[in-house]
């Protein structure tokens, strides 16, 4: 059974828990919960999909989000993704 | 004062053709937002549920995603799996391709999908790396105008690759677009995009061509058409597709259908659709697959999709195997002789 994670817990600002569902979803979700957060706000994602280890990357490249940390216990994945700044063009 | 810089939505697979069209409208200075559609019927999807690999070896990976940090470009990944989409995908009105593909209602389905974008992102318009003659349906002269028009976005649909055998589009009478600079490419062929791509400096792209769509694929095409083919009612669900992706099918009787798990990780599937809805079948005395039933088969019916799992176990050379079925607080068990080799199984394989 999936534990759950608690911002508090985590030191992000927001936790998001993809486990159980594989590409494209966890991105899907990752780019939503990003869209709701200010810049310089840390999201946790949680995955079980192992494809989030290309993906994750590819995408914060993208979308020019930093990517702080990707890490695998297992079967079990963690990225931590800070919001950047929009671009002069964005804003 | 200078013209306002052209914006365009791009739809990206993240293959050789609409990675090259990215690349040919970013290098005429207009700003490129890029759309990948997730449908549900995603290969690369049900490949990573259930563990597998790639040709080379590797976790498949999202070409779409890739392609867009190559060239910089955010795609935003669009979910249409959960709208009206299944119900065009099983009643098409322009019919199927040679599976259970039906491209014409899907670009349609599709590009009005990036139209809406279009019109809430203020894009002048919107292009596609879809290649004339390519397809045998989907992208012939006449369907590929049809689509334009049924998709609402007459003028403002731009094929870069093969614009130049095509009629203008609103971006190039309007020199938001140089007509020039665009491409004449036809046919089936991949020669002229693999020597674009070398120019161009386009080095990573999936080979060889293909999509991550399932209803293309000969085997699941089958196997979405038996479904469809034995309900009173045309109409899929969501959570369906996988089960129709995972393990071996059999059409034990016109309302009673058997699936067997493969591998492991399909046994780990098919258990999540067992869920009071289906009968679990399994031999708890041998290591074997998970099975499912789904239906109401009678006697003869059960004992002949026993003897199929027993078949599939490594019970298989035991002159019995014990089958067990439960169903919520149902429960049944058979001892079987497993099926042997000339037992006329490829008759019921869906």
């Amino acid at each position: 059974m999936n534990e759950p994670v608690s911002t508090a817990d985590s030191g992000a600002s927001r936790v998001i828990d993809t486990r159980g569902t594989f590409c494209p979803v966890p991105i899907i979700e990752t780019a939503r919960a990003v869209r709701d957060m200010a810049a310089g706000d840390v999201l946790l994602v949680l995955g079980s999909d192992p494809g989030i280890e290309s993906d994750m990357p590819a995408w914060c490249r993208a979308t020019r989000n930093e990517l702080l940390s990707l890490s695998r216990d297992g079967v079990r994945l963690e990225a931590r993704i800070r919001k950047s700044a929009p671009s002069a063009g964005e804003r | 004062m200078a013209a306002p810089r052209a914006k365009a939505i791009g739809m990206i697979s993240g293959g050789l053709d609409s990675t090259l069209a990215l690349k040919l409208i970013q290098d005429q200075g207009v700003e490129v937002k890029a759309i990948n559609f997730y449908t549900g019927f995603c290969i690369t999807e049900t490949q990573r549920r259930l563990g597998g690999r790639s040709r080379d070896g590797k976790i498949p990976r999202n070409e779409a995603l890739r392609a867009g940090a190559d060239l910089g470009v955010e795609v935003e990944l669009v979910d249409i799996s959960a709208s009206g989409y299944l119900d065009i995908v099983a009643n098409p009105r322009y019919g199927y391709g040679a599976n259970a593909n039906p491209c014409v209602d899907c670009r349609i389905f599709m590009m009005a999908e990036a139209r809406k974008i279009m019109e809430r992102e203020g894009a002048d318009f919107v292009f596609t790396g879809e290649v004339l003659g390519q397809r045998p349906k989907s992208q012939r002269r006449d369907t590929l105008a049809l689509i334009e028009k049924q998709s609402g976005l007459s003028g403002r649909l731009l094929r870069p690759l093969s614009a130049k055998l095509l009629p203008p589009t609103l971006a190039e009478q309007e020199g938001k677009v140089d007509r020039e600079r665009l491409l004449g490419i036809s046919g089936r062929g991949r020669k002229d995009q693999i020597e674009l791509a070398a120019r161009l400096g386009v080095t990573d792209y999936p080979q060889p061509a293909g999509g991550c769509c399932f209803l293309t694929d000969e085997a699941f095409g089958r196997k979405f058409h038996d479904l469809l083919d034995h309900r009173d009612v045309r109409k899929i669900e969501r959570d369906e597709i996988v089960l129709l992706a995972t393990g071996r099918h059999f059409r034990i009787a016109e309302r009673v259908k058997l699936v067997v798990g493969r591998t492991e990780g399909e046994n780990l599937v098919l258990e999540r659709f067992a869920d009071g809805r289906r009968w679990r079948l399994d031999t708890p005395a041998h290591l074997g697959p998970l099975a499912l039933v789904e239906g109401e088969p009678d006697y003869d019916q059960r004992v002949l999709a026993s003897r199929i799992v027993a078949r599939y176990g490594k019970g298989r050379s035991e002159d019995t195997v014990q089958v067990r079925w439960t169903r919520g607080d149902e429960e049944d068990a058979f001892e079987v002789p497993p099926l042997g080799e000339d037992a006329g199984l490829e008759a019921i394989r869906v």
